[in-house]
């Protein structure tokens, strides 16, 4: 394989290049640190919470480090490049925050290996210096869940979902169980954005779920769009990875909100002190990287108390969000009595849990 | 009221004039609104035209991501450009260009793991017949129906769109994968791979394709009977009916055409720099082309220039964007001033601008209140 063996040693030159870039970034103190975004920052969802993350990083550590950031990045050819164009300027932390960054992330990894990747939500590592990171985004669900069961009057749920993979069919399950846990009638109706972020997308799903019925609008799409719409047409509504109430003060019961800062923090001191090593981690709600922002008043007291209490119980870990007695859509058994779901057995999940209705399309 | 009067005979000078004036402004007007925003305007163009290509510390990597970035532009961009000099408009390469590439990654996925110097060639044959399949759509559709073709090709992109993610969270789904969406990674199927030819120049096949399709536009388009057809057809329609062109015909080849060859720089991209089938594997190459084909006045030569051009804007933006903290959306902004002053310079170089008092009885083809 002549092919590969150049590539091999053009992987050489380029790693020697890196480094000797790093040296000369270390001898004038600020320690460079790149993000790349999917989307722009001011999206008010899942760029502008990593941004904000970043914003905090940079707050923390003054002048130890600079940050820089390129928004909008598509993944695939275009996240490589900025990603090896960062790593040239002397970048020794770079942080990927899609999913589907992964591929070109462990490439330029192999290519720069001083260099330390940090990817959120990425499955794939492939190299001793690629670090993964994500949230346990479904325990905010559990919480708006019961907030949802408590206050729909119609009974009627609608959740606005991005693509059919398992971290937002862990989202749709969780807010569906706990909202039938305190609400045995409360319905959810799904809508497939196939989309992260398209406002008018967003905004035509919203309008579609409450031509239905639904009075309580979930998403897990990034735009404030079906805020708005819940705002205009009477209904409610979450926040989606910021606190969005300054668009629909009226709608916005809470908000699940992505907090990175704490993570981005850690993890840039690491590399500051030199004990940097790439690690997965899955935090949520008990280390404080998944918040649940202010309730609105119009979420009465004692439902207030009852969120409170389900936080607690998810921080303090004895109570797990999926825990069994749980079937299936199709009524097959997926935990038995007290059975709890390990990570893998949520990373599998691509399924409905009994009750909801619909299919998952494929 | 303004009035724009045809010149009989353009000035030589400024034909090829206009594009390095449109430049010269864009960086005006652009540097106006860096410092506008705070940055240094001299440092940012230098970023935007300068550094990715000659400097020390980002040329060696950056020059051959133009031709990564400007090969898939060039090869559909010229694909388009035959349908567009005959009046076909398709505006569809997007979709053709991701059923191009779900067809190839099919190909690749069928076979693998068989280590087989036949996948690699059959693979191009599926991308280009998948490209050529969903253009046939609006070609079939426009002359039997007499649809549409802008309408029809673009909206097929919607559907296409609908199909990659359904293929990358379903049927094409990496079994490997933990459940996440994403194809197999093509570049580590030796088999499948598009790698670079040689190392560090950015080329793959899809360069070479590219510069095949230039030189057989060229030819097309300059030398063959097929070629003054479709200039005929596209000036003159009435004229071209008596020379014997046959429309229906016309329709179906330059769709076809510029469909095969979004198919092919799919193909290339999706086994190459994209690696794998993923829910946003488009990245709007094939409308970026629109742009890059009527950038390059619709001649191939020109087209290899504007994608290039447009390539070095792209490459360019980002390292202005993370080294001065530009955002996005001031890059776009350039990016368009860039458009703008090309084609507002073209029609000035074609047009007389006159003053009239009263509505003109000359031939004037465009008015401007």
């Amino acid at each position: 394989m002549k092919r590969r063996q150049l590539l091999a040693s053009s992987a050489a030159a380029l790693g020697l290049a890196a480094t000797a870039g790093t040296r000369a970034a270390l001898a004038q103190s600020p320690m460079k640190v790149g993000f790349i975004y999917v989307g722009a920052v001011g999206d008010f969802g899942w760029n502008y919470a990593h941004d904000q993350a970043r914003a905090a990083a940079q707050e923390h550590f003054g002048s130890a480090i600079e940050t820089t950031f390129v928004e909008s990045v598509p993944e695939g050819p275009d996240a490589e490049r900025v990603m090896t164009q960062m790593a040239l300027s002397g970048a020794q932390m770079i942080f990927a925050t899609s999913f589907g960054y992964g591929p070109a992330l462990n490439a330029t990894a192999a290519r720069f290996p001083d260099v330390a990747f940090e990817h959120a939500t990425g499955y794939i590592q492939e190299h001793p210096n690629v670090s993964l990171y994500n949230a346990r985004f479904h325990e905010g669900r559990a919480v708006i869940g019961t907030i949802a069961g408590r206050m729909t009057q119609t009974n009627k749920i609608g959740y606005i979902a991005a693509f059919p993979i398992a971290e937002v069919l862990m989202g749709i399950n969780a807010a569906y169980l706990h909202a039938k846990k305190v609400n045995p009638d409360a319905e959810m109706r799904v809508v497939w954005a196939f989309t992260w972020g398209d406002p008018a997308l967003e905004a035509a799903a919203a309008e579609a779920l409450i031509d239905q019925g639904c009075d309580i609008i979930m998403q897990h799409t990034d735009s404030t769009a079906p805020l708005l719409v819940a705002q205009d047409r009477g209904a409610l509504a979450f926040g989606q990875a910021s606190d969005m109430s300054s668009f629909a003060p009226e709608a916005h019961l809470t908000a699940i909100i992505d907090n990175w800062a704490p993570y981005y923090i850690q993890r840039i001191q690491a590399k500051l002190d030199g004990t940097w090593t790439a690690g997965n981690v899955w935090p949520g709600l008990a280390e404080g990287e998944v918040l649940i922002a202010p309730y609105n008043d119009r979420v009465p007291a004692e439902v207030q108390a009852e969120a409170d209490a389900m936080i607690a119980a998810i921080s303090s870990g004895e109570y797990n969000p999926f825990t069994g007695p749980l079937n299936k859509q199709d009524g097959s058994v997926w935990l038995e009595e007290g059975q709890v779901a390990d990570d893998g057995m949520l990373w599998g999940m691509d399924f409905y849990l009994e009750g909801i209705e619909g299919d998952i399309p494929s | 009221m303004l009035r724009l009067d045809k010149r009989p005979t353009p000035s030589k000078f400024w034909n090829y004039a206009t594009p390095v004036t449109a430049v010269l402004l864009t960086m005006i007007a652009g540097g106006i609104l860096f410092a506008l925003l705070g940055k240094n305007p001299f440092e940012a163009i230098k970023l935007i035209f300068w550094d990715p290509l000659f400097s020390e510390q980002f040329a060696s990597y950056s020059r051959p991501q133009l031709l990564v970035k400007a090969g898939p532009l060039i090869l559909i961009a010229v694909g388009l450009s035959i349908g567009f000099r005959a009046g076909i408009w398709n505006i569809g390469a997007e979709g053709q260009y991701i059923i191009g590439a779900l067809c190839a990654a099919g190909v690749a996925l069928a076979f693998y793991p068989v280590e087989s110097w036949l996948v690699f060639p059959l693979m191009i044959l599926g991308g280009a017949f998948g490209g050529w399949l969903w253009a046939m759509i609006p070609a079939v559709l426009k002359t039997r129906f007499n649809t549409n073709e802008i309408l029809v090709s673009l909206l097929l992109v919607y559907v296409a769109e609908k199909l990659l993610a359904a293929a990358a969270t379903g049927f094409m789904r990496n079994p490997d994968g933990a459940g996440f969406p994403g194809s197999r990674n093509l570049s580590q199927y030796p088999a499948a791979a598009n790698n670079e030819i040689f190392v560090n120049t950015g080329l793959h096949w899809g360069g070479v394709a590219a510069f095949i399709a230039v030189l057989f536009t060229y030819i097309l388009l300059q030398r063959h009977l097929l070629g003054f057809h479709v200039q005929l057809a596209g000036q003159a329609p009435r004229a071209a009916r008596f020379a014997g062109v046959a429309p229906a015909r016309l329709v179906v080849l330059c769709l076809g055409l510029s469909g095969a060859f979004a198919g092919l720089a799919g193909m290339f991209e999706v086994a190459g720099p994209a690696r794998q089938i993923t829910i946003d594997f488009n990245a709007g190459y094939g409308f970026t082309a629109i742009i890059v084909a009527f950038l390059g006045r619709l001649h191939p030569v020109g087209i290899v220039l504007a994608g290039l051009l447009l390539a070095l804007t792209y490459i360019g933006g980002e390292l202005a964007q993370f080294m001065l903290n530009l955002p996005a959306a001031a890059i776009q902004v350039f990016q368009g001033m860039l458009l703008f002053f090309l084609l507002a310079l073209d029609v000035l170089s074609n047009y007389r601008v006159r003053l009239a008092r009263q509505p003109a009885k000359t031939d004037a083809k465009v008015e401007l209140a």
